[in-house]
């Protein structure tokens, strides 16, 4: 498999926006070189030919896993909801969501 | 600094109402009190509900109850295990303030087994480092001497055990996160197979490859608590759904008759006191009646490469639930994305920030079969590799890690040469099996040397016994030299 281009800092700069993530020029610059350097290490298995060769996601088999449907306690929802930054109405509460105020 | 006694000792005394789970727990407290200031093993210490779980513990036993197993023994537990009601950080800003609503089911276990929650301790931010210093809370250091890392990130557990804060501590191993600390700081760790231990509140990092594992002083005390914690959860859907192996009972059997392979790739990049420890090791286990031979497994070099592209993948995936809506850390800000964003660039450290991007990266578009998938057929590889190995051998027998304790300060700048330090021990978290750490005398340093004994899925067993032998010839390691006073 051909090896991916090399790491650039507008790539860093698009994940870190995928991520949620605001950074510092001053980190955009040190990450870009680190990532860069991680992934240059990974080279040995991007250029491996390994056709044919089934993936691992999980080392031990389990296939789809079910239980009794039968009614239990679940999370209490004052405990859970004391947890959240701000909460109105038993419901977590955030700023808007939409681009535009309405 | 005398040697601790052992949990198993400590818990028939207080099942037979020779001595009191109080008392037992003061003293801790008090080895606590003198030492934590240079080590900071913990983010947080329990000591009041810790007296309370003491108490009930003695009362049961003054009614004519067993408290169980871990009567009165205390606990640590690394900060990335649920405990209801009380804090748990990951050692992470962005969970600043968070109390869980549920206990994680080895929390429950060592409860209904009789032990005492002594403390969480500090670890890796969302465990993601070998050194704790990538802690928002600042590092722990090496009981043996503070001016170096104790390894991690269980770091703060393996600490708390070596410096006798605790008899027996609780960490989590996604890619040599009990192993590795153990090595450094002179204690006994193991990373039981996946699935054998239930990871319900164990708060996520790589879900295909963390899983929990104790830490101890000796090698039967790390069965002992091994026992209480494995065994099949409901609450966790990778639970396997085999019996554990039970392995206290097993301990004494010998290693007559079995085969030890020596990894030689392990070898290579080790440090020579720590190659020649291992040989040493070696040499002991085929004194003991057991057949030594040298083994190689090509595909374990690939293993650092798809680590660093698996975990990432994963990691970006579960840290994405900090988002500051429904737990820990929000920073306001005009919208929700905004409020994301703000929230997780404030909340979360350079490293964990690094790997979030890195498996973000390595996910997406374009990249994805290049890296991610490409490494997860590396993680096939590794496997048929270590299928092949136990065609032979029974176990095989490496360093845990390649060299001693290092400096505070001396890799956390360079990410790549940090990673370096799990060589040895991911390959076990990618394959789902077993591996123990064993203390083996001093390196040339005079600091902690562990030798790591792996073997296939569910061979628990065997590992143990082979640890027990391990143990029995180890060289004498100095007490940790800690005291309350500036580092050694």
């Amino acid at each position: 498999m051909a090896e991916p281009a090399r790491l650039t800092r507008e790539d860093v700069a698009h994940v870190a926006a995928l991520a949620r993530l605001h950074l510092s020029e001053e980190e955009l610059d040190l990450f870009t070189g680190q990532l860069a350097q991680v992934l240059d290490h990974a080279a040995d298995v991007a250029s491996l030919d390994l056709a044919g060769v089934p993936p691992t996601a999980h080392a031990m088999a389990v296939t789809n896993v079910l239980r009794p449907d039968e009614p239990a306690p679940c999370l209490d929802r004052d405990e859970v909801l004391a947890q959240a930054p701000s909460v109105e109405d038993h419901r977590f509460r955030v700023p808007r969501i939409l681009g535009e105020a309405p | 600094m005398s040697a601790p006694r052992p949990a198993l000792e400590t818990a028939t005394m207080v099942r037979a109402g020779e001595e009191r789970a109080a008392d037992i727990l003061e003293h801790h407290l008090a080895v606590i009190d003198a030492g934590e200031e240079s080590v900071h093993a913990f983010n947080l210490v329990l000591a009041d509900s810790a007296r309370a779980q003491a108490h009930a513990v003695d009362a049961k036993v003054a009614a004519g109850e067993d408290p169980g197993p871990l009567a009165g023994v205390p606990v640590a537990l690394k900060d990335n295990l649920c405990t209801r009601g009380v804090p748990t950080t990951c050692s992470s800003r962005i969970l600043d303030g968070w109390r869980p609503p549920y206990d994680a089911t080895v929390v429950t276990r060592l409860a209904e087994a009789g032990a005492v929650v002594i403390g969480k301790t500090n670890m890796d931010e969302f465990a993601m480092g070998s050194s704790t210093e990538t802690s928002a809370f600042g590092t722990t250091r090496n009981p043996h001497d503070t001016t170096r890392v104790p390894g991690g990130s269980s770091g703060g557990s393996a600490a708390a055990v070596a410096a006798g804060f605790a008899p027996l501590a609780l960490g989590s191993d996604t890619g040599g996160s009990i192993r590795q600390p153990a090595a450094l700081c002179g204690v006994v760790g193991m990373k039981p197979t996946y699935g054998t231990v239930s990871r319900y509140g164990l708060v996520a990092f790589a879900s295909s490859l963390d899983q929990i594992g104790p830490f101890a002083h000796t090698v039967a005390d790390a069965a002992l608590l091994f026992d209480v914690i494995g065994g099949h959860d409901p609450l966790d859907s990778t639970s396997l759904h085999r019996p554990t192996p039970r392995v206290l009972s097993v301990l004494d059997d010998g290693v007559d008759g079995m085969t030890v392979g020596v990894l030689t790739e392990f070898l290579d990049g080790a440090a020579p006191d720590v190659v020649a420890r291992v040989r040493q090791a070696a040499d002991a286990l085929a004194g003991a009646g057991a057949r030594v031979e040298e083994v190689s497994v090509p595909e374990v070099t690939l293993g650092l490469s798809a680590y660093y592209l698996i975990a990432p993948g994963e990691a970006s995936s579960n840290l994405a639930r900090y988002d500051g809506v429904r737990y820990g850390l929000r920073v306001d800000a005009e919208d929700t994305v905004a409020m994301n964003t703000a929230t997780r660039s404030e909340g979360f450290g350079a490293e964990v920030k690094r790997r979030i991007m890195l498996g973000t990266y390595v996910l997406s578009a374009g990249y994805m079969d290049a890296y991610y998938n490409q490494a997860l057929k590396v993680r096939t590889k590794i496997i048929e590799g270590f299928a092949a190995a136990y065609g032979r051998v029974d176990v095989l027998l490496g360093p845990t890690a390649p060299t001693t304790a290092f400096a505070i300060g001396a890799k956390v700048d360079d990410p790549l040469t940090m990673y370096l330090s799990d060589v040895c021990t991911i390959p076990s978290n990618l394959a789902g099996h077993p591996a123990i750490s064993v203390p083996f005398g001093p390196g040339d340093d005079g600091l902690p040397v562990g030798v790591q004994l792996l073997g296939p899925a569910l061979s628990e067993g065997t590992l143990f016994q082979v640890a027990a032998a391990v143990e029995a010839a180890a060289p004498d390691l100095p007490a940790p030299r800690l005291t309350t006073g500036a580092p050694s």
